[in-house]
């Protein structure tokens, strides 16, 4: 049997899940800054749940962002460090890609827009579409501002637009605005999502070490101002 | 028992292993400075992205080193507080992390009770009690040490930290960051009669310091020198060799009236600024004038270091102390809260 552990801290969220040749159950807690005291109570009673020993995971996954700096890095340090002491490969997976999975997987969405509120005016986003029985991308995870956001020609209605960055629809320009047809607001980034991504990418080879597997933030001009 | 230490709580990504009966196997650094240098001072999420790039490669080094597997580690210490909060995140998460895939205990220590015991890792090491004077960029404090995990704060800095005092005198003579070095490297060259430049609160009894007239009357003298025209390359080293014989004369009056307070006659000093050799001469001095002696860490555990985190972790984990599966990071955290090593609740 292949097992895959999957962890995410990159939003209020704090979720875990194991892909165990193609089941998969999971956890997910609202938790905003209890990641540090629930992630590791959380992944022992999922390995309990299923009855599997930590040496029989094949290989771990997080969520590598965009999102909360700090809660990338728990999951990076926790993950790296499992999959370090374990020497298993580590595999970091997109959250916009996670958050385009589930609205395909749960909301039969074809055309996904993640979109999560980077702050500062600025959005997370990306553009998936599901092709042959898996999700592409169509545009690649990006950091811009709202009106600034640029798109391939689609059809009035045809986007599914999920996150945190729905908030900032409006925002968008008004082209843009006709092609988005369905919103889900409340959803963040899960490990479900992220353990059967990892679990595709694993199954095609597509693995990293846990030194290699670093976040990504998108935004990476941190410093705002020099002396 | 075979103690893998982590420190991240600055700018310095710090891994050693110590092992409780055949003493430090392996250490190693990555320092951050020329990272930060452009910005003159630490960029805290610089800082905590670059200790996630560092940490595992530096494990794997360490363990190299050493000649171990990590089945060969029986536990993991790593720094939970004081410092920067995302720095120290990181570290403890991935402590957290390889504690589980190996299955040993895990726990988060004191970065000042580290620095407090650093020279425990010296062949000459001090006996309890003793006074420790903790000197760097972000304390200035005098403790008396009773045992392991037993503490009493005697007096600390109201204001700036000595270290923090030598980065700021140093941006106002126009040297980098971290200031500490290049002052004391400047003073080389500099006239110690031509300034002579106040010790602060050494006038009156207690044993807390100030910095921060220090840093106004240094700032002072500068822009008057600038206003004559007079600030050329040796009036610059005069005042830094003022400055810094001011704040070593200073710490040296305090050491010595903590050990006539406390009548101990051994004193420990940690920190960057222990690195700074006329610290170290006169404190010889004067202590040698009264029967009492230094002892110091070498001269690479004087900053942020694992070894010093790995040996106190040594301590506390061999006691039974351990953490629960929280993830620490305390970002401000007395030293005095300590307590001696206490086994684990649960």
């Amino acid at each position: 049997m292949t097992s895959l552990l999957a962890l995410d801290a990159s939003s209020s969220a704090c979720s875990v899940a194991l892909w165990m040749d193609g089941n998969v159950i999971g956890r997910v807690e609202h938790a905003p800054r209890g990641h540090t005291r629930r992630l590791m109570p959380m992944i022992d009673a999922l390995l309990d749940e299923a009855d599997i020993a930590r040496t029989s995971l094949d290989a771990i996954a997080y969520g590598h962002g965009p999102g909360s700096f700090t809660g990338i890095r728990i999951a990076a340090g926790v993950a790296q460090g499992i999959a370090y002491g374990l020497e298993r490969p580590l595999l970091g997976i997109s959250t916009l890609r996670a958050l385009a999975q589930g609205a395909w997987q749960r909301d039969g969405a074809s055309l996904v827009m993640p979109a999560l509120d980077a702050r500062l005016g600025e959005l997370y986003v990306a553009l998936y579409q599901a092709e042959q029985g898996r999700l592409e991308a169509v545009m690649a995870d990006g950091v811009v501002a709202p009106e600034a956001l640029v798109l391939p020609s689609c059809q009035p209605g045809s986007i599914t637009m999920i996150g945190s960055g729905v908030t900032l629809l409006d925002r968008l320009p008004s082209g843009i605005q006709e092609y988005v047809g369905t919103t889900l607001e409340d959803r963040e980034p899960e490990a479900c999502d992220i353990v059967q991504l990892a679990a595709m990418d694993f199954a095609s080879g597509l693995i990293t070490s846990p030194q290699q597997a670093l976040p990504i933030y998108l935004r990476d001009q941190v410093v705002s101002s020099k002396r | 028992m075979r103690v893998l230490g982590i420190e991240t709580s600055c700018d310095e990504t710090g891994i050693a292993l110590f092992d409780s009966e055949h003493g430090l196997l392996a250490d190693a650094l990555f320092s951050q400075v020329d990272m930060h240098v452009e910005h003159g001072g630490v960029v805290p999420e610089l800082a905590s992205r670059d200790h996630v790039r560092r940490l595992l490669p530096l494990i794997e080094q360490v363990l190299a080193e050493a000649g171990l597997e990590s089945h060969d580690v029986d536990a993991i210490a790593y720094t939970a507080g004081p410092g920067l909060v995302g720095a120290l995140m990181v570290g403890a998460a991935t402590a957290h992390g390889l504690a589980w895939a190996w299955q040993v205990p895990v726990l988060g220590v004191h970065h000042m009770e580290g620095h407090l015991l650093a020279p425990m890792l010296e062949d000459e090491r001090p006996e309890f009690p003793f006074v420790a004077l903790l000197v760097s960029g972000g304390h200035t404090q005098l403790v008396a040490v009773h045992a392991l995990g037993d503490y009493e704060l005697l007096g600390e800095s109201v204001d700036d930290a000595a270290g923090e005092a030598f980065d700021k005198a140093a941006r106002m003579l126009s040297l980098p960051y971290p200031g500490g070095p290049h002052i004391a490297r400047l003073a080389e060259q500099g006239d110690p009669t031509r300034f002579r430049f106040p010790r602060p609160m050494t006038d009156r009894p207690g044993l807390d310091f100030s910095f921060s007239g220090l840093k106004t009357h240094t700032l002072t003298t500068i822009k008057a020198l600038e206003a004559q025209g007079a600030l050329d390359d040796q009036t610059r080293a005069d005042v830094a060799r003022a400055f810094e014989d001011a704040v070593a004369d200073t710490l040296v009056i305090k050491c010595r009236r903590a050990l006539e307070q406390t009548g101990l006659k051994r004193l420990v000093v940690a920190g960057g600024v222990s690195a700074n050799q006329r610290l170290r001469q006169r404190l010889d001095t004067a202590l040698g004038k009264m029967g009492a002696r230094a002892f110091y860490p070498r001269g690479r555990f004087c900053t942020d270091n694992g070894a010093m985190i790995a040996y106190v972790g040594a301590q506390r984990l061999m006691a039974g102390e351990r953490d629960a599966q929280t993830m620490l990071a305390t970002p401000r955290w007395p030293l005095a809260e300590l307590a001696p090593p206490a086994r684990c609740q649960d």
